[in-house]
C-alpha cells in the first residue's frame, strides 16, 4: 500500500468500520482463547488454541519456540523488516480455575479478559482484518503469545524470543486489553521483591502474648512505608500481596509480602533496596524471627523520547480516532525491547474496569471501543510500514 | 380428560414390527465424535453440492447471560468464517430479561413464539418454540441448540449437522456428551442425565429396546431434516425429545438416527423437584404413545397434577403442580405451513 501519513489518518474511520463488521470473529476468538486456562508455567493449552486460530486465519510458520511462546508470521511483500506484536499469555489464575466469559449487550465479563485475553484475540483477528481491507504490508508481522511474563516469570517469554529467535525486530508493539488510548513509550525501573518472615524452630509457643510472624511483618511494612520517596525522579512502592497464618486462633508461623518498587531512576531503586534490606535485618535482629528479603526481578528504566517519531505518529493516530493519548511510563514489557534498542510502544485495545460488583479476578471490557482499538493497530502498522516512524 | 380427547383425535397408530437391530453394529456406523467433522470446509462443500440450506435455532426463555456468547461464536464460526449455516435465530417464549435485545445485538434474528402462527394460539414450553421454528425458519435442516451452554463451541452445531450432510439415510442426529454440573464452586466431573438413567432408559428398555442405543435421549441438541420435522407432532413441554425418538423410530427405524459425542457440556444444574416435573412431562408424552401403539392396555384417566413435598417449619406440605403436556400436530396439518412451503394437503 502506497500511502502518506495523511492518507493513513483519513483511512482510519473506514478501518474502524471494517473492524466493527468483524465483531463476531473477534468475540469468538476471545471466547476460544480466553476460556482456556493459562496460569503461570501452564500456558500450553492457551498457546495451542492460539496457534490453531493463527493457522486458521492464514498465518504462516505457526509454532512454539524453545521458551514455549506461540509464534506465527504474516509475511510482508518485501520481508526486509520484522514488526513484533506480542502479548502475555499467562495469567495470575489458580491452575484449576476454568475461566468462563459472560456476554452482556455492551460488555464482556470474565477473568483476565483485559489482561490479556483481549489482546490475544485481537492478534488472532488482525490477519482477517488486513485481508478484508486488502492491506498488504512490506514488512513481516510476527505475532507472539508470550509465556512466563508475569511475576516470577519476569518477561521470560519475550526475552527468550529476542535472545534466541534470530529474527531481528525493527519495531515492537506490546498489546494490552486495556485501556484504549494508553501510549506507553518508556518504562519505569522496577524491583520485584518478596519478604518472608518465619518463626524460629525454638519459638516459645506457649508463652502468653506470643505474637507470631504477623506482628514482625507489620513492623517491616510500617517501616518500609516510612521510607521517604521523591516525586522527581518519580518513585513508588506498591504492596501487592500478603499471605500468612492458617486460622484466627493459631499463631502464624510464616508470612510473606510481595511488593514492587518503581522508579524513573536506577540509582534510587538501588538506594531503596538497600534501605529495605537494612529494615529487614534490623527487625530480624530485634525480634528473633528469620527474615528473608529477595529481589527476584530487576528491570532498568528507559525507553523512547517523547519526541520520537514513533510516539508522535501514534499520537496523531489517536487524535484522528478521537482519542486523547494517555502518555505515561509503564512498568511492564518494554524493558527487554529497550535493552535491545528496539523502538517499542504499549497500546491498549478497549476500555475496561475492575468493579466492586465483580469477583476480584474478573474484569469487564467494553465491546464498542474494540473497533477503535483495532483501527489504531492497523494504523500504526501502516505508519511503521510506510517509514513514518523512522528517525530521519 | 384432555389426554383422552387428544388420543381420540390421533389417527390410529400402527406399531411397526421391525426386525431386530444389531445395536452394536449401529453404534459402530452411526455414532460419531465431533472431531471427525472438524474440517468445516469439507462440510460446506457437501452442503453446497446438495443445495441444502441450514437454520440454527435456539429456543430461549430468560437467557440473557448466555445467549450473546452462543450467538457470537456460532455467527463467527458457522456464518462468517465458514458458510455452513444460513440463518441463526432465537425463538423466545416471552423472556422478561434482555434475551431478545442481546440476541439481536450479536446478530441473530429474534422471534417471539407467540407472534408465529398466531392463529394456532400460544402455549408456553420449549416444544412450542421448536414447533414454531419449523414454520418460521427456512432451512432444509434445522439444528436446535439449547441456550444455556456455558462452554459453547461451534462443534455443538457442526457435530450434529455433519452426519446429515454425509449420510443421506440419516434424518435425525442427537448429541451426547459428558455432563458435568456446575455447582457453586467448580465443576463436578460426573452426574447429569439423571432423568435419562432412572426414567427414560428403563422405559425404552421395556418398550423400545432399539432406542436404548441412543446414549442421551434427552439431550437438547439435535439436527433434523425438515421432511421429518414437518411430519411429526410436538409435545410442547418436557416430553418433546422422548416423543420425537418414538415417532421417528416408528416411521423410519433406528437407521434414521445418528448420534455425535460433543465432549463436555457445562450447563446449569437442576433441582430434584425440577427433575420430577421433567419426568412427569415425559411420562405424559410417553404413555399415550405406548397405549396407541398397543404396548399397554386400557389405562385409567391420567392425572395432570404432580404432587411433591416440602418441609416448612417441621411441617410437611404438599406442592401440587398442574401439567398438561399438550401436543402440537404435525406442521403438515397446518394450512399456513403448507402454503408457505408449498406442500400438498
Amino acid at each position: 500500500m502506497n500511502a502518506n501519513m495523511e492518507s493513513i489518518l483519513n483511512a482510519l474511520p473506514r478501518i474502524r468500520n471494517e473492524a466493527r463488521s468483524m465483531q463476531n470473529i473477534v468475540l469468538a476468538n476471545l471466547v476460544a482463547i480466553g476460556e482456556v486456562p493459562a496460569p503461570y508455567q501452564h500456558e500450553e493449552g492457551r498457546i495451542r488454541m492460539m496457534l490453531e486460530r493463527f493457522s486458521e486465519c492464514g498465518l504462516q510458520s505457526c509454532s512454539t519456540d524453545a521458551t514455549g511462546n506461540g509464534l506465527a508470521i504474516l509475511p510482508g511483500s518485501e520481508g526486509t523488516a520484522n514488526i513484533l506484536l506480542f502479548s502475555n499469555v499467562d495469567t495470575l489464575a489458580d491452575e484449576h480455575a476454568e475461566p468462563s466469559l459472560a456476554f452482556r449487550k455492551d460488555e464482556i465479563v470474565g477473568p483476565f479478559i483485559g489482561d490479556n485475553s483481549m489482546a490475544l484475540a485481537a492478534m488472532a483477528s488482525l490477519p482477517i482484518l488486513l485481508e478484508r481491507l486488502q492491506i498488504s504490508l512490506k514488512a513481516n508481522i510476527i505475532v507472539m503469545g508470550a509465556v512466563r511474563m508475569l511475576g516470577h516469570g519476569n518477561l521470560e517469554g519475550l526475552s527468550g524470543f529476542l535472545n534466541n529467535s534470530g529474527m531481528p525486530v525493527r519495531y515492537g508493539l506490546s498489546l494490552e486489553g486495556v485501556q484504549l488510548g494508553r501510549l506507553n513509550y518508556a518504562c519505569l525501573g522496577k524491583l520485584l521483591c518478596e519478604i518472608v518472615v518465619r518463626l524460629p524452630e525454638d519459638y516459645n509457643w506457649v508463652q502468653f502474648g506470643a505474637t507470631g510472624a504477623i506482628i514482625s511483618m507489620n513492623d517491616i511494612i510500617s517501616r518500609i512505608n516510612k521510607i521517604p520517596l521523591p516525586r522527581r525522579p518519580h518513585t513508588t512502592i506498591v504492596f501487592g500481596m500478603i499471605r500468612g497464618g492458617v486460622s484466627y486462633r493459631n499463631i502464624a508461623r510464616e508470612t510473606m509480602l510481595s511488593f514492587e518498587v518503581r522508579s524513573e531512576s536506577a540509582d534510587l531503586l538501588n538506594q531503596v533496596a538497600q534501605q529495605i534490606e537494612d529494615i529487614t535485618e534490623d527487625v530480624a535482629a530485634n525480634s528473633g524471627v528469620t527474615v528473608k528479603f529477595d529481589i527476584f526481578a530487576r528491570r532498568a528504566p528507559g525507553g523512547l523520547d517523547i519526541s520520537h517519531p514513533f510516539v508522535k505518529q501514534m499520537r496523531a493516530i489517536h487524535t484522528a480516532l478521537g482519542l486523547q493519548s494517555q502518555l505515561y511510563p509503564t512498568t511492564f514489557a518494554l524493558t527487554s525491547l529497550i535493552e535491545k534498542k528496539i523502538p517499542s510502544l504499549v497500546l491498549g485495545l478497549t476500555t475496561g474496569t475492575r468493579r466492586d460488583d465483580l469477583p476480584e479476578m474478573e474484569e469487564a471490557v467494553a465491546i464498542d471501543p474494540m473497533w477503535t482499538g483495532l483501527a489504531q493497530l492497523v494504523g500504526v502498522l501502516l505508519t511503521i510500514d510506510g517509514g513514518f516512524c523512522d528517525v530521519a | 380428560m384432555w389426554l383422552k380427547q387428544w388420543l381420540a383425535k390421533r389417527p390410529p397408530a400402527k406399531r411397526v414390527t421391525r426386525p431386530p437391530v444389531d445395536v452394536a453394529a449401529w453404534l459402530q456406523t452411526n455414532t460419531f465424535h465431533h472431531s471427525q467433522f472438524a474440517d468445516l470446509r469439507a462440510l460446506v462443500a457437501e452442503k453446497e453440492k446438495q443445495h441444502l440450506t441450514i437454520s440454527l435455532c435456539i429456543p430461549t426463555l430468560n437467557e440473557e447471560k448466555t445467549i450473546g456468547k452462543e450467538i457470537a461464536v456460532f455467527k463467527s464460526e458457522l456464518m462468517s468464517r465458514y458458510h455452513l449455516v444460513d440463518e441463526i435465530a432465537i425463538i423466545d417464549s416471552g423472556s422478561t430479561d434482555k434475551t431478545c435485545e442481546v440476541a439481536r445485538a450479536f446478530g441473530a434474528d429474534a422471534y417471539l413464539a407467540g407472534a408465529i402462527l398466531p392463529e394456532t394460539g400460544n402455549r408456553r414450553g420449549k416444544g412450542e418454540n421448536l414447533w414454531k421454528a419449523i414454520y418460521q425458519l427456512k432451512g432444509d435442516i434445522i439444528v436446535y441448540v439449547d441456550a444455556d451452554i456455558k462452554n459453547i463451541h461451534a462443534r455443538f452445531a457442526y457435530g450434529l449437522l455433519a452426519p446429515l450432510l454425509l449420510k443421506p439415510e440419516v434424518k435425525y442426529v442427537k448429541a451426547f456428551y459428558d455432563r458435568p454440573l456446575t455447582v457453586s464452586k467448580g465443576v463436578r466431573v460426573s452426574g447429569g442425565g439423571r432423568v435419562t438413567e432412572i426414567l427414560v432408559r428403563p422405559l425404552f428398555s421395556l418398550f423400545f429396546p432399539d432406542l436404548t442405543a441412543i446414549i442421551q435421549p434427552l439431550s437438547g441438541e439435535y439436527a433434523v431434516r425438515r421432511e421429518v420435522l414437518e411430519s411429526i407432532s410436538f409435545p410442547i413441554g418436557y416430553g418433546v425429545e422422548t416423543a420425537h425418538l418414538i415417532d421417528v423410530y416408528q416411521c423410519w427405524g433406528l437407521k434414521a438416527f445418528a448420534q455425535t459425542d460433543l465432549d463436555q457440556r457445562v450447563h446449569r444444574n437442576q433441582s430434584t423437584q425440577a427433575l420430577g416435573k421433567m419426568a412427569f412431562g415425559i411420562l405424559q408424552a410417553f404413555m399415550p404413545r405406548a397405549q396407541t401403539l398397543g404396548l399397554v392396555g386400557e389405562m385409567p384417566e391420567w392425572s395432570q397434577i404432580l404432587r411433591q413435598f416440602q418441609v416448612r417449619d417441621n411441617v410437611y406440605e404438599q406442592i401440587e403442580s398442574v401439567f398438561q403436556e399438550a401436543e402440537r400436530p404435525s406442521m403438515l396439518e397446518i394450512p399456513a405451513y403448507r402454503k408457505k412451503f408449498r406442500r400438498k394437503s
